[in-house]
């Protein structure tokens, strides 16, 4: 029974078998192919999907402002001085900040708005002054603000001036202590 | 190879080694086709006791028996072992005995082959057996493995595929053989368009099977590597896609379900003509239809999953080439009426169940038509409509045509006729119990009950109540053909050659029961 054209067979079907184990592979990447042509499964478009709230027929001009405060030898600006956005549309501004000091310090950065009232209608994601900044001595670094502005901003509010103060945190510049914690505190 | 020639030669000549070596040696097709008969019987009573299992708990709502997780555990391997464990197994055991009988062949073309093929299959058996002792039990995301539950799990997931790999290499062993026997080894004057239908049904079934099996392997190896060696084929996290794998599954997935069916289609085409006394209505007909249903089975996958979101387009062409196999079916159908019509046709057991399988496939088949429209499938999708039908076709589908070639060919194998009276009980008993099990679940389904699950609301208390009770009366129904097959084997009425009056074909040429070694000189057919 074991005639050289039942092996000849026995091999070809062998080779269709490898072949289609092969196949089983060679369908991911034909699926990811499929997927990118028709467009569908693409992740992103799909999780964030459109936000209907942004108002796109108002632009806003947000500027962005840094001081530091004098007890602070840091160095600290905005990468832009100022962005447009629609109000409800989700944006990043970055900082640049740099401690100058030849010590470690921790700085904490203090929020103000122009106009005041605006203050109520900016809504933070993330920020860096949601908490204290420790820079190494010489470390520079950016820093991101991711903020809303909403929907409800009064209409006659055309530029938001958004102004960030660093100051030394109490106790944590070792060099400077007591004077600076006291003056802060005061 | 000279060494084994030599070694065939031996065996028959001095005799075989008896007791267990008998079996575990054995290189001889009705040994092996016994063998997977026998292991398909057993595992029949396993995934049947667990089938038993999920309807007891059903019975009624609320959580009486079992807890869930062990319910899903059932549901699970339930379905593994049906497909995998029985219907497969059940139609190489045919294949091996039938095949070469029907071709006038003298064996399989390749025996050891046919040996390793079926003895890899109780350790795959065991291996899924075995899982259910494992921490954290069985499998229990459902028998069609989908991720990412499958990469979850604990050792028993790796088990079952490991056994699922068992379970393919067998199959391809298998046909491999088959299809080598059929194109190489058929007795002179058997042209393609002569051999029985069953032989081409199997012939085109094998090639789906090398076809597809290797996809599934794949597939699991994918799942495999996933769980344990840092890929993220099916990982979300790692950048992966689950719905993936259901495409690749169901590539193996849809011609899976043909192969389970068309040795089915097989058979029935072999018992209607000998007990209608007429021969086949349209052969060549039959040939084209399956082959059109094999190839069609390639380009339909996508309709299992109408819900992992896909584009409108995607959908109705899944929904059209869906629809478009129920043509070539429907020449099946059509070709056994007409079979039928006019005919001297006597009732006899595997008749009943050929005839039982003609009228209940069709319902199966019907409803597989509703499940195949998109917008009717969001609905019913994973609902007990869709349970439903796969037993249609799978239960009175493929089971009643296994049972019914088993009492078409038992007195060839045995030698004695079985016992007529009860093998009608057997067929009473099973086509009514199959019916008030399997026919409520069409309106559970449709009332909107979701599959796999160990609990339901109230208004579905009445049908489910109706379909256990089906249940268990189906389930200890089959004790009754297990006595019957025993008695036969034990004794009883001497078989003629032919044994049915209509019977036509090589195999009612040889002496019942048939001996050890046939066609060792080829027959001619005219």
């Amino acid at each position: 029974m074991d005639t050289p054209s039942n092996r000849v067979l026995l091999k070809k079907l062998i080779v269709v078998t490898i072949g289609m184990f092969g196949f089983g592979y060679a369908m991911v990447p034909f699926y990811y192919k499929i997927c990118e042509v028709t467009g569908i499964n693409a992740g992103d478009d799909q999780v964030l999907a459109k936000n209907t709230q942004v108002d796109a027929s108002r632009t806003i001009t947000l500027e962005l402002d840094a001081n530091v405060d004098a007890k602070l030898p840091w160095k600290f600006e905005p990468v832009q001085k100022s962005v447009t956005m629609h109000p409800g549309e989700m944006v990043q501004v970055l900082y640049d900040v740099q401690n100058l000091a030849d010590h470690e310090i921790t700085g904490q950065a203090i929020p103000s708005y122009g106009p005041q009232l605006a203050g109520q209608y900016v809504k933070k994601i993330e920020c860096f002054c949601f908490t204290g900044q420790t820079l190494k001595a010489g470390e520079k670094r950016q820093m991101p603000v991711v903020l809303v502005l909403e929907p409800t901003l009064p209409k006659d509010v055309n530029t938001v001036t958004l102004s960030y103060t660093f100051f030394v945190q109490p106790g944590s510049d070792k060099a400077a202590a007591g004077k600076t914690a006291k003056e802060v505190h005061g | 190879m000279s060494n084994d020639a030599a070694h065939a030669h031996d065996d028959h000549s001095h005799g075989h080694p008896t007791g267990i070596m008998r079996w575990l040696t054995t290189t001889n097709h009705k040994d092996i086709g016994s063998l997977y008969m026998w292991f398909a019987g057993f595992m029949f009573l396993v995934a049947g006791t667990m089938a038993l299992v999920i309807r007891a708990e059903l019975f009624q709502p609320g959580l009486q028996f079992v807890h869930p997780d062990f319910f899903n555990q059932m549901t699970t391997l339930h379905g593994l072992i049906m497909v995998f464990g029985v219907i497969m197994p059940a139609w190489s055991g045919f294949a091996n005995w039938q095949i070469p009988l029907m071709i006038g062949a003298p064996d399989m073309a390749f025996p050891r082959l046919n040996n390793w093929g079926f003895w890899v299959l109780p350790v795959a058996a065991f291996l899924l057996i075995l899982s259910l002792f494992m921490p954290g039990g069985a499998v229990a995301g459902g028998w069609t493995m989908y991720p990412p539950l499958f990469i979850q799990g604990g050792i028993s997931y790796d088990m079952t595929i490991f056994a699922v790999h068992i379970l393919g290499a067998s199959s391809i062993m298998g046909s491999i053989n088959i299809i080598t026997t059929i194109l190489n080894m058929r007795a002179p004057g058997m042209t393609l368009m002569k051999m029985p239908l069953f032989v081409w049904t199997w012939l085109i079934t094998a090639y789906l099977l090398i076809a597809t099996v290797p996809v599934l392997a794949g597939a699991v190896t994918m799942l495999l590597t996933d769980r344990n060696f840092d890929t993220h084929f099916f990982n979300a996290a790692g950048g992966g896609d689950p719905v993936m794998f259901q495409h690749i599954f169901w590539f193996f997935g849809h011609p899976e379900v043909y192969i389970l069916i068309l040795p089915a289609f097989g058979v029935v085409s072999q018992i209607i003509p000998t007990f209608a006394r007429k021969p086949l209505f349209g052969y060549a007909s039959m040939v084209y239809a399956t082959a059109s249903i094999a190839l069609l089975s390639f380009i339909v996958w996508a309709h299992h999953m109408f819900t992992v979101g896909m584009p409108a387009a995607a959908q109705l062409f899944f929904m059209y080439s869906t629809m478009l196999i129920a043509v070539p079916t429907g020449v099946k159908v059509f070709n056994w009426v007409a079979t039928m019509w006019k005919g001297s046709m006597t009732f006899e057991t595997p008749m009943l169940f050929a005839v039982a399988f003609v009228c209940l496939f069709t319902i199966g088949g019907f409803s597989g038509l509703v499940c195949a429209m998109t917008p009717v499938d969001i609905q019913i999708h994973d609902t007990y409509y869709v349970v439903a039908h796969f037993h249609y076709v799978l239960v009175s589908g493929a089971l009643f045509s296994i049972i019914a070639g088993i009492y078409y060919w038992l007195p060839k194998w045995t030698g004695h006729m079985y016992d007529e009276k009860l093998g009608k009980l057997h067929f009473w008993m099973s086509v009514i119990s199959m019916n008030i099990t399997f026919f409520p679940m069409h309106f559970l389904g449709l009332a909107g009950m979701p599959r796999r699950y160990a609990d339901y609301a109230l208004q579905f208390a009445e049908f489910n109540a109706i379909a256990s009770v089906g249940a268990f009366l189906f389930g200890f129904s089959q004790l009754i053909f297990l006595v019957v097959i025993l008695k036969a084997i034990k004794g009883g009425q001497k078989a003629t050659d032919q044994v049915w009056e209509g019977a036509d074909g090589l195999e009612w040429t040889v002496p019942s029961p048939a001996p050890y070694h046939t066609f060792e000189t080829a027959p001619v057919v005219k």
